[in-house]
């Protein structure tokens, strides 16, 4: 390799993470194209945290790695390698930081590109702990630019974007593969611990155009409330058994059946809990079916706005992302029938497959490519 | 909890005898009945005395009659569910009228209820579809009822904040948030449109709120809230950001994620702090959605109702701080004083439509009505008693149809009050005082206007009990029946006072002075012809503001009237302020007299006797003979000394008779009578009757003179117009007078000429 493009190279390892209210999103870059030169000058801190990373899908006890979203074979600045994707909870950033003292990650010559609100609230504590400087960056400039490189990119020769064909019929209802080539203008809901919702106009062209705090956080924050659960695999699982029926109260409990006046379907959530006022109905519900009623209801919600945002903006397409979907088919086929049926057709829905790790993504392309 | 009623039912369910047409709207713990009654009270008239034959010196120039007159009143009433079984055995029992067949119902309770009510009230229960009689509801106390519609701020003095409605209400964007939210574009009134909806309603409150608290009551939950604080259990922008998200203008206390902290199995978060996470959490989604919506429908008046707001101060504010956020201040959520009553108003209204009572104009009773109450107890701990009383609202229907004056600048940002005395709370101590200390007085006049009638001291002591009670009630909750002026103080005396079948305590007094004025007309006209141009002139406006001197509503001058009758015209031209006068644009006036004639004065007088007779009709003279025509507006109704319709037309008679101009004026139809279609001592440019405003326009009027304290003074002191006008009154207490940097018998005289 000519010594000039390994000057402009930025030195390994590559990282770029997301610091978000509830997870910390983290891709890593491993080059599989190291030659035997390099290998004998990578220090041995840098090659330690390549067999860590690599060799494992779980990381203490509760850093985990998306095997199954791994991008294989991927060019990234002239550089060939596999791109992992792990994630651990925002609340276990201090160990984090520890092991970086620890392992001294402040002997590497690279800089820490991060993004989410973590970036602000972590960075005296990275700086004054770990000897660590963070390249601090906006989260939604990282998310529009991941989506895009992952988009543009493929995920291992599949489409990465994605959705759900016949929503409103749940025999028929089936997940296809969806060309994103001409994105724009697109809506761009990110489901975290919160929602911001963006209208995208171009690669650099967007805004924020509203948000709302019923989110991610808000349904796993009221299923540990309600059924004592404490993680959002548990809360999820626990809302694919459930009914939410038996909490909500709908349009046909009130009016019999469909209220014909206002054209609203019988089946129709009149009032979101409404059952739940009355006091022999909170005494016989069970957890599954409040899990199951906190879900839809976080996701109509979401839906609703979302919709409305749509019509303001004037735009048809909506991409949702965020990790309030990972294994979360539910919602997602919930917003693709809520975003088909009330429009009468006219908005459409798509998912991605990496979720949660646009963010990252773009912290990640924020080193190899300043702007 | 007690269930005896605490009012005796014949001072709630007023007037059954006559009632007929009920509708009732059955709410999940509220019932609201409706009814249509015909009121019999008594009304002062005036009758001119056959004057063909020769006069004699010692007959009264008039004959005052007291009749039986009927008139149309609608009744409200606002209970808890759990007495619908008492209310309606009494309504059963009091009902008289065998016309009643039917009643309309409305409200989820309507069906639960229909056998009771069938059964008790032997009424056919005839549903009416919930959407549509609540925006038939809300089309009436917003075209009804001024001040109808408040913005809420807390902390704030007053926290009221009341909106002047105008006829052209829409279009506008009603959200009723009951256990959903239905959110209904409102375009005329006949179409309206449920434009969205929500789940996420007053019934995920209570339901979500009861799961999360164990606490069962809708109220608990609110009183709950009140107490909480959020942040413990909402995940804010500085929990994660550690701080502000600059770039996007989010601030650090933003919440981020709602219920975001307690996304953990091993803390434990107090009832307060969840209720009012909650509370939050509902209020700012329903908040986002109303602006989502108007922003798309290009609305900027949002009303909020529904059981979730109903006059709670904790929800009205977190809808409001949601809305502010959401719009950026762009959008103002408004409430309704009367939104409870909604349904109830409209199923009546549907069922009444032969009636066709929206073809009339209708005003709140303040007599009857109980006014704005809250229903938190945080709030307003003493009205926490209330819980298992009735609220009451009262219409009356009004005989002429009130419309704008064709005049006013602009209507819609017109104010009739110049002072307002929720905000200013020193003004509202001393105008509740004045009340109160003038209430001794206002009570021996009443007794001794019916010396005839046996219960008359009976009746004064109970009016004497109900607006007493007014005022205190007043005291402690001022924004009860809207803004509080000078002017619904005024109004709720004479309200108060027609109900105790007082209907004119002053007509004596005034036909007394009439009667003593009429026979210096002459001799004043001719002091007044006398003098050249310019002294003419300034004699007139002297005349005519020592004339207003006379005022039995004023208690500097009451005082001085009761105890020295030979106060006379010529002792008040003395008492006046020299001139410069306290607002003094006399000689912008008299320039303008040099120029030509006005095309039409529209005049809004004032008192009977020296006021009408010595001050006004001489100008009028002179107006007529500059060559303008003259158009004297005078009250429908009595209110205090104020002369009336049919009094003016009397004296004008008399006046005519003996002086040529103001009979050639008449005949000429170039001197014209008109009523204002009001009853008050105080002027509500946007309240007057169509028939005034039609002849204001036909015959192009370019001049309007207010005369008095009530309605130049108290209201219309910033009225704009968009032709020349001139308010002139003397201040007559001190008070104000020193209020607004003068002495008593300070003079106001304010000519203004429309801006180019």
């Amino acid at each position: 390799m000519p010594q000039g493009t390994k000057l402009e190279m930025k030195a390994f390892p590559w990282f770029g993470m997301d610091i978000g209210g509830t997870l910390v999103k983290l891709v890593y870059f491993e080059p599989k194209d190291i030659t035997a030169e390099e290998e004998q000058e990578e220090v041995e801190n840098l090659k330690s945290i390549r067999k860590y990373l690599t060799s494992n899908v779980a990381y203490g006890s509760t850093g985990i790695r998306d095997v199954h979203l791994e991008l294989k074979d991927l060019t990234l600045c002239g550089r060939k390698g596999n791109l992992h994707f792990i994630r651990f909870p925002t609340q276990d950033m201090p160990a984090f930081i520890h092991m970086s003292r620890d392992k001294h990650f402040s002997s590497l010559q690279t800089t820490l590109c991060a993004t989410g609100g973590g970036a602000y609230k972590f960075e005296p504590d990275f700086r004054e702990m770990a000897d660590l400087q963070l390249l601090k960056l906006d989260e939604l400039d990282c998310l529009i630019k991941g989506v895009l490189y992952i988009d543009s990119v493929k995920f291992n020769g599949h489409s990465e974007c994605y959705y759900f064909e016949n929503p409103t019929d749940p025999v028929q209802c089936q997940k296809k593969p969806y060309n994103l080539e001409n994105p724009y203008p697109l809506l761009l809901v990110n489901i975290g611990s919160g929602v911001s919702i963006l209208a995208v106009y171009s690669k650099d062209n967007y805004k924020r155009v509203t948000g709302t705090s019923l989110g991610g956080g808000t349904f796993l924050g009221l299923c540990c409330l309600l059924t004592g659960c404490s993680t959002f695999e548990e809360a999820l699982e626990m809302a694919t058994r459930g009914e939410s029926t038996t909490v909500d109260k709908l349009v046909r409990d009130i009016y019999g059946g469909d209220y014909e006046r206002f054209g609203l379907p019988g089946w129709a959530v009149a009032s979101s809990f409404g059952n739940m006022m009355c006091k022999e109905k909170r005494e016989s519900i069970c957890k599954e079916d409040l899990a199951r009623a906190t879900l839809v209801t976080i996701t109509n919600n979401i839906g609703s706005i979302t919709r409305m945002c749509a019509l303001n903006e004037n735009i048809d397409r909506v991409v949702f992302v965020g990790n309030f979907l990972r294994i979360n088919t539910l919602s997602m086929k919930l917003l693709a029938y809520a975003m088909d049926y009330w429009s009468k057709g006219q908005l459409k829905a798509l998912f991605l497959e990496h979720e949660g790790y646009f963010g990252s993504v773009g912290a990640l392309l924020e080193l190899l490519n300043p702007t | 909890m007690d269930k005896s009623i605490t009012l005796p039912p014949d001072e709630i369910f007023r007037n059954l005898e006559n009632a007929k047409r009920f509708a009732i709207d059955i709410g999940g713990s509220l019932t609201k009945l409706a009814y249509y009654s015909t009121v019999q009270h008594k009304v002062a008239k005036v009758r001119s005395f056959d004057h063909t034959g020769k006069e004699t010196e010692d007959e009264p120039l008039y004959e005052i009659s007291v009749q039986e007159e009927i008139t149309a009143r609608l009744h409200f009433i606002k209970f808890e569910n759990a007495y619908i079984e008492t209310c309606l055995d009494f309504v059963k029992d009091h009902l008289v009228n065998t016309e009643t067949k039917v009643i309309k119902a409305t409200g989820g309770g309507a069906h639960k209820f229909k056998d009771l009510l069938e059964k008790k009230l032997k009424l056919k229960v005839d549903k009416e579809d919930e959407m549509s009689c609540l925006i038939k509801g809300c089309n009436f106390v917003l075209k009804n009822i001024p001040h109808e519609a408040f913005v809420y701020v807390k902390h704030a003095e007053p926290e009221f904040r009341f909106q002047t409605t105008h006829p052209d209400i829409f279009p506008y964007l009603l959200i009723n948030i009951g256990s959903g939210v239905s959110i209904v574009k409102v375009e005329s009134e006949d179409k309206f449109e449920r434009i969205g909806g929500s789940s996420i309603g007053g019934g995920t409150f209570w339901g979500l709120g009861a799961l999360l608290t164990k606490t069962k009551r809708f109220d608990e939950l609110l009183q709950l809230a009140s107490r909480g604080q959020h942040t413990s259990v909402d995940m804010l922008v500085k929990d994660i950001y550690g701080g502000a998200y600059g770039s996007l203008g989010l601030t650090g206390d933003l919440i981020a994620s709602s219920f975001g902290k307690s996304a953990t199995a091993d803390k434990e978060f107090s009832k307060e702090d969840m209720a009012k996470s909650l509370l939050h959490m509902i209020s700012n989604d329903i908040g986002q959605l109303a602006c989502l919506y108007a922003k798309l429908h290009n609305l900027s008046r949002v009303y909020f109702g529904g059981f979730f707001i109903r006059g709670h101060p904790v929800t009205m504010h977190t809808i409001t701080y949601s809305i502010n956020f959401f719009t950026k201040g762009e959008v103002q959520a408004l409430f309704l004083r009367h939104e409870g009553y909604l349904g109830a108003i409209g199923a009546f209204l549907k069922g009444a439509e032969e009636d066709n009572p929206n073809q009339y104009s209708w005003g709140e009773n303040y007599a009857g009505s109980s006014g704005l109450m809250s229903v938190s107890p945080d709030m307003f701990p003493m009205q926490r008693t209330r819980s298992g009383t009735f609220d009451m609202l009262e219409m009356d229907r009004l005989e002429r149809q009130l419309v704008n004056l064709p005049l006013l600048l602009d209507s819609s940002s017109y104010i009739p009050d110049t002072m307002d005395l929720t905000e200013d709370a020193m003004a509202r101590e001393y105008w509740l005082s004045c009340f109160e200390e003038a209430l001794d007085g206002v009570v021996k006049r009443a007794v001794a206007s019916q010396p005839d009638l046996q219960d008359a001291r009976e009746r004064a002591e109970k009016f004497r009990l109900k607006y007493r009670h007014k005022l205190q009630t007043l005291r402690h909750q001022p924004c009860a029946y809207g803004s509080l002026t000078v002017r619904s103080l005024l109004d709720t005396r004479e309200h108060c006072l027609n109900e105790f079948n007082f209907p004119d305590p002053y007509s004596q007094i005034k036909q007394r002075e009439n009667d003593l004025a009429l026979r210096y007309f002459q001799k004043v006209v001719r002091s007044v012809e006398m003098l050249n141009w310019e002294d003419r002139q300034f004699a007139l406006v002297k005349g005519l503001l020592a004339g207003n001197m006379f005022d039995w509503g004023a208690k500097a001058v009451s005082d001085v009237l009761e105890t020295d009758p030979a106060f006379g015209f010529d002792e008040a031209k003395r008492q006046l302020q020299e001139r410069p006068w306290l607002v003094d644009s006399y000689s912008k006036w008299i320039e303008r007299l040099k120029g030509p004639p006005h095309k039409c004065a529209l005049f809004f007088v004032d008192n009977s006797g020296i006021d009408i007779i010595l001050g006004v009709f001489p100008l009028v003279r002179e107006l007529l003979c500059r060559g303008t025509e003259v158009v004297l507006a005078s009250n429908s109704g009595p209110a205090l000394n104020d002369v009336t319709y049919n009094e003016l037309q009397i004296l004008t008679e008399r006046i005519a008779a003996m002086d040529s101009v103001i009979h050639s004026g008449i005949t000429k139809e170039r001197l014209i009578l008109v009523q204002s279609g009001s009853s008050s001592p105080c002027l509500d440019l946007s309240r007057l009757d169509k028939g005034l405003a039609t002849l204001v326009r036909e015959r192009h009027t370019d001049l309007v003179v207010i005369e008095g304290m009530g309605r130049a003074i108290h209201t219309n002191y910033y009225a704009v117009l968009r032709c020349e006008s001139l308010k002139l009154a003397v201040i007559k207490n001190s008070w104000l007078a020193e209020r607004l940097g003068g002495k008593i018998y300070s003079v106001v005289f304010k000519y203004e000429q429309p801006s180019k």
